[in-house]
């Protein structure tokens, strides 16, 4: 076989398995339509009776006042801000989210309610404006005082705990909606073969899969 | 007033089972195979994951991202209808005991979120007594179950490795997926100081099996139920193939009140309630199967009294309601620095973990007489309610892109503290093995009953030195292991005599047994080794209330071996009319 001819196989031979991989992907796919689409999800989408009214009750209530939701608002941008990978906490629709979620869980409605008041009082006797209407220059002033546990003041443990819930709150609404999970690049729930650890990775934390797993496991082609 | 009244229902069954989960459906599909009339009442509605699942949303599908509520406590996705708590279903606990009992309302019961780990008890798990002294033997070895459990294998499809361990038997297994990053390190690790890591065992399809179910696509969302039918959950693998035989009538919402049972003694059927319409109804059966959950059963078996059977049904022994055990359970979780930063790809898997470690040690050098397996997880997993919770705690703890950090934090730091971070979690759980003490049951709470007007539970269950000093071993263990990693630990480890080193609380694990024990003595048994009542030869029970012990093993795929064997007796002896 001359230099010309080995060429070509190889590029046959790559072709041929790619179009191989293709119709191994495309019975992914046909499985995908099979699963995604074929079964109607049924009627409540598979909710209990008791799920469906409970989500009716929760969506006929309104928790927060205006101003309490523009103070969350204000809060949750500053948490988290538009950078160069997403956009902001409101415009991920995270202050719908803690409305919704101290409806659920009824649990956090005092202390939200307790930490935004805390929070405009402290803002009244600094700057003589709740925190909404404060310069930004103060609001970030109020937020230092209360976003390092380690550091924080004594007197501002209330602001601190309060803080704490507002961060957490923001980041797990942030972080759960379609732009934080774009953010945060997870790359799963979809249909698809799991072939392992890429190799690059592997070789990163200088780990390798033994010759038992390869021969035992499902492998899929590992390097497509 | 209107006259109280009783619907009997017309057509006469071979079979009432009670309970659809996985003793259930699978004696629904063994007797409706065999061409029998089979009844299953199930409490609760019905439920196809094809249709009904959750499976493939995404997080901000769920106005909640996923949190938890009482009808759905393991997140607003998960594919099991009710839990610890049921609106009018109370139950009671002794002062100064614990138990949480986590009950199903669905077709298929909790096996449709269910973790899919799918292990055989080995010889020593049925003969313990022999071996410390403690507890009762089985009647039955690992010989009697072992061509069960490998029609199991075949019938439902499991993925493990044959490894060759005495007492985790080798199975007929599909082959399982390759461990993940951090299962890889877990390996590692612990490998490193004497503890083995293998191949898990899940009853996930990792090939196809038949034309009825697919293939496993690898999401990692077994607990939402598969659409595919690529995992067992006996709804979809179990019930739906019964009743495709046209032998098996569902009932659902069928909430059962009380075993009938005639003058002699026989069962004749089960009484009912409607829970949508409220009204009473009786369906008769020549034999009648309790798979309703080990504590719905005993639950059910001490409400039918009778002249006959004073003290409840099957209960001459007095032991039904005792017994009770869980799994045991403790866990630690912390990061791995390493893993901070880390390249994004698609680690799905399958819904759980791809390697797991089995019971290693000798007990005889320990001093608690039974073992524990570990359970791991970790990794970029789907981001859901919770996610970023408590970054207070640990950002300041960190070297986030080598830097060091003041804990908490606002702004485009924090956010990228939180993508830096994501992926880099795990943890490890034991389940190790109870002693079924008799001093540790439930029974008939005298003065309250649930919204049917059926008595209810009170259970008083306690745990002994030999469980805590187990949970102090493992959460040494897990530190250990953690240590090895190089992980840090941000929960569980700071676990110790106040917390009775982090044990759960009975019942916590789900896997409860032991109510409806079967022997060969029928003063200290409810059941013979067949799964049938020795006070009343037509009634069986078939879920986990028929352990005599349950090893350090999930329970699932003892309870549908044991099934099978009762179902395939019960279909043999009434071919020689002894039923």
């Amino acid at each position: 076989m001359d230099r010309r001819e080995s060429f070509k196989a190889i590029v046959l031979g790559t072709v041929s398995s790619v179009l191989l991989l293709e119709s191994c992907d495309t019975k992914t796919d046909e499985q995908v339509v099979q699963v995604i689409d074929k079964p109607d999800a049924s009627a409540t989408d598979g909710r209990m009776p008791e799920e469906v009214a409970r989500l009716k009750e929760i969506k006929s209530k309104t928790f927060f006042t205006e101003q309490e939701m523009a103070t969350i608002t204000v809060l949750s941008d500053i948490i988290i801000p538009e950078d160069e990978v997403s956009g902001s906490a409101s415009e991920a629709g995270v202050p719908d989210f803690i409305e919704f979620i101290v409806k659920d869980k009824p649990e956090l409605q005092t202390p939200m309610r307790s930490g935004l008041k805390w929070l405009d009082i402290q803002c009244l006797n600094r700057f003589e404006k709740p925190f909404k209407d404060c310069k930004q220059r103060q609001q970030l002033e109020m937020v230092d005082a209360v976003a390092y546990p380690e550091k924080a003041k004594p007197e501002m443990k209330k602001g601190v705990s309060f803080f704490n819930l507002m961060r957490n709150l923001t980041a797990t609404g942030f972080f759960t909606s379609e732009m934080g999970v774009k953010d945060l690049d997870y790359q799963g729930n979809r249909p698809n073969q799991w072939k392992g650890v890429p190799e690059d990775v592997l070789k990163q934390y200088k780990l390798a899969y033994t010759e038992k797993e390869l021969r035992e496991c499902v492998t899929f082609d590992r390097t497509a | 007033m209107e006259d109280f009244q009783v619907k009997k229902k017309v057509k006469k069954y071979d079979a009432v089972i009670v309970g659809s989960g996985a003793g259930g459906g699978m004696a629904a599909y063994v007797l409706a195979n065999a061409g029998l009339k089979v009844c299953l009442l199930e409490a609760g509605a019905m439920y196809d994951p094809a249709t009904d699942s959750a499976q493939l949303k995404n997080p901000w599908e769920s106005p909640r991202r996923g949190a938890s509520t009482k009808f759905r406590p393991f997140g607003d996705f998960d594919g099991c209808y009710w839990g610890w708590e049921i609106d009018g279903e109370p139950y009671t606990k002794a002062e100064g005991t614990e138990w949480d009992w986590w009950r199903a309302r669905m077709l298929g019961g909790r096996t449709n979120h269910w973790g899919r780990i799918s292990l055989r008890f080995g010889p020593k798990d049925f003969k313990h007594k022999s071996i410390d002294g403690l507890g009762e033997d089985w009647p039955i070895g690992y010989e009697d179950v072992k061509p069960y459990y490998d029609k199991v294998d075949r019938l439902i499809g499991v993925f493990g490795t044959n490894e060759g361990l005495e007492d985790e038997p080798d199975g007929i297994f599909l082959p399982p997926p390759l461990p993940r990053l951090h299962e890889l390190m877990i390996k590692k690790a612990a490998t490193g100081i004497g503890i083995p890591v293998i191949p898990s065992r899940l009853s996930v399809l990792t090939k196809k099996i038949n034309d009825e179910r697919g293939q496993c696509f690898y999401c990692a969302q077994c607990g939402r139920s598969c659409k595919a039918y690529a995992d067992f959950s006996s709804s979809s693998c179990l019930v739906k193939p019964a009743v495709a035989t046209g032998n098996v009538d569902v009932i659902p919402h069928a909430m059962a009140r009380e075993v009938l049972t005639n003058a002699e003694g026989t069962a004749t059927g089960v009484s009912y309630v409607d829970t949508l319409d409220m009204l009473d109804y009786q369906v008769d059966g020549r034999v009648v199967i309790l798979a309703a959950s080990a504590c719905e059963s005993a639950r059910l078996l001490l409400n039918s009294v009778s002249q006959r059977h004073p003290n409840g049904l099957a209960n001459s022994s007095d032991v039904v309601g005792k017994y009770l055990h869980d799994s045991t359970g403790a866990a630690v979780g912390g990061v791995l620095p390493q893993l901070m930063g880390r390249k994004r790809y698609n680690e799905d898997g399958v819904g759980g973990m791809h390697v797991y470690t089995p019971w290693w040690l000798d007990n005889k050098k320990l001093d608690f007489p039974r073992g524990y397996h570990i359970e791991y997880w970790g990794g970029m997993q789907q981001p859901a309610y919770g996610f970023g919770w408590g970054i207070e705690n640990l950002n300041g703890k960190m070297q986030v892109h080598g830097k060091t950090k003041e804990a908490g934090g606002y702004g485009k730091s924090l956010k990228d503290d939180y993508r830096f971070m994501y992926g880099a979690s795990v943890g490890m759980a034991g389940r190790g093995e109870a002693i079924a003490f008799e001093s540790n049951y439930c029974e008939i709470d005298p003065n309250v009953v649930d919204k049917y007007g059926i008595p209810v539970l009170r259970f008083n269950v306690k745990y002994s030195d030999y469980e805590i000093n187990q949970a102090k071993h493992m959460n040494e263990t897990f530190k250990e292991i953690m240590h090895e990693m190089g992980a840090v630990i941000t929960w569980g480890g700071d676990a110790g005599p106040h917390n009775n080193w982090g044990l759960e609380n009975p019942g916590k694990i789900i896997h409860e047994a032991g109510t409806v024990r079967m022997g060969n003595d029928p003063k200290k048994s409810a059941l013979n080794k067949y799964s049938q009542a020795h006070d009343c030869k037509n009634l069986f029970c078939v879920d986990g209330g028929q352990f005599v012990s349950q090893g350090d093993k999930n329970i699932t795929w003892t309870i549908m071996a044991l099934s099978m064997r009762a179902s395939e007796y019960i279909v043999d002896q009434m071919k020689k009319q002894n039923l």
